[in-house]
């Protein structure tokens, strides 16, 4: 059963206010039957410090990617990994997570991919939680096994592959990443080791609109206004139209995925997970450098 | 290209526990990071910042008689980071130049914890690694 929304009314001027929760709303809901808190976080050694009290944890490198094929997980693994944290098809899952939620919106993203109905978003996250004094325990969260359904993972909606890209191409793209990475710029220092595509730079007529600007210096979500001011009017994308965001390998652009979705609400963004560690080594695909957009015709 | 004793016990102590108790290990390391001496916590700008660490995790290297002292630190909130950090003082700290300069660029890989944390943290301590160096060679010239 769905735990009840939160009706901050902070939260009424997004699209979809029912994927927010408060710190506050969560302090008063904990221990609610039918509510399982997840922690996500980029160091995986964060949860273990210390983590809201009954938060079971997933990690977005060990537990969701397949460790074989570049993919994520599927149905079978992750019936097993929700049933291994007593998570229920209809229960409402809240995810937080270190750093502006950048995982906890890539782990949302994936449910999301199954298909899991209610998952919200603790805004603000760990370091908000924190940051408000609010307890955290290192006690050992124990789980009751839950039998979560085998769910054949949808990814015709959300998800975008290199070939859905190249058809884009000259549609509305939103690359998430630094500046730097944008323009192609990098560091050539004597013994600066660097990893990552073959090539700098990003794909023909991207918008830069780098994650974090969505977020406040602490974490919680822009206001709807800033949002809209950023996203419509400064950088021009339209709600109605098809959008795909991508980034490196699709973490940070799951984070403007969740904003532009369900924030702005906008009708159809993908994210692009191959993202710039994939299309930055293609063969046979065009990019642009600099600071422009660019864009590209096919000859 | 050779490994110190303190770095051998490092991969062998991880080596020695499942990969469920390697994460503690890791925790362990992380709140043994010393804290930086005041001629540096006063003086950050004096720190070199690692750019291949997502985390912010700064450090300073000083040669003092042929031989190595290492400064790092990165913040609570990062303990992957600071973990990472804390392996690379035990390994190197106080050793001579030599045994800095000639240290095995692999060290992080021999590790054990490619398959338990992400590529972009292997390339922070990595980055670590080759910062620590580039600075030994520098100030031992």
């Amino acid at each position: 059963m769905p735990v009840e929304l939160d009706s901050n009314p902070e939260f009424a001027e997004y699209a979809h206010p029912e994927v927010l929760v408060s710190t506050d709303w969560l302090a008063d809901n904990l221990g609610k039957p039918g509510l399982v808190v997840v922690e996500s976080d980029e160091d995986v050694l964060l949860y273990a410090t210390g983590h809201i009290q009954g938060a079971v944890k997933i990690d977005w490198h060990t537990d969701l990617n397949d460790p074989v094929l570049r993919d994520y997980l599927q149905g079978k693994e992750f019936a097993a990994l929700l049933s291994s944290r007593g998570i229920k098809r209809d229960d409402t899952v809240v995810i937080y997570g270190d750093n502006k939620n950048w995982w906890a919106t890539y782990a949302l993203w994936v449910f999301k991919l199954f298909g899991h109905q209610d998952v919200r978003i603790l805004d603000g996250g760990r370091e908000v939680w924190i940051a408000e004094g609010r307890q955290i325990t290192t006690e050992v969260t124990v789980v009751e096994p839950s039998d979560y359904p085998v769910i054949v993972r949808d990814d015709s909606k959300l998800r975008a592959f290199r070939d859905d890209v190249l058809a884009h191409l000259g549609g509305p793209l939103v690359d998430v990443r630094s500046p730097q990475e944008y323009t192609g710029e990098r560091t050539h220092m004597p013994n600066y080791p660097e990893e990552g595509a073959l090539r700098g730079g990003h794909i023909p007529g991207a918008a830069s609109i780098p994650w974090s600007k969505a977020a406040q210096e602490n974490g919680r979500f822009r206001s709807r206004a800033e949002l809209n001011e950023l996203y419509l009017e400064t950088e021009q994308l339209d709600p109605t139209a098809a959008t795909i965001a991508y980034c490196r390998i699709g973490e940070r652009s799951s984070h403007t995925w969740f904003v532009l979705t369900y924030l702005l609400g906008f009708s159809n963004v993908r994210n692009y997970d191959g993202s710039w560690t994939e299309w930055g080594s293609l063969v046979r695909v065009p990019i642009a450098v600099g600071p422009e957009r660019g864009s590209y015709a096919a000859s | 290209m050779s490994l110190t004793s303190n770095a051998q016990q490092s991969i062998e102590e991880l080596a020695s526990v499942s990969e469920t108790d390697r994460l503690e290990v890791l925790i362990e390391y992380a709140d043994a990071l010393p804290d930086l001496p005041a001629r540096y916590s006063e003086h950050p700008d004096l720190l070199e910042r690692v750019e291949e660490c997502q985390s912010p995790v700064f450090l300073f290297v000083e040669v003092n008689d042929g031989r190595v002292e290492l400064f790092l630190t990165a913040p609570k909130e990062a303990p992957t980071t600071r973990a990472f950090a804390s392996i690379l003082h035990k390994a190197l700290d106080s050793q001579s130049v030599e045994t800095v300069l000639g240290f095995d660029d692999d060290f992080p890989e021999r590790l054990g914890l490619t398959r338990l944390v992400s590529p972009l943290r292997m390339r922070g301590i990595r980055g670590m690694l080759a910062r620590i160096k580039r600075q030994v060679a520098e100030k031992s010239q």
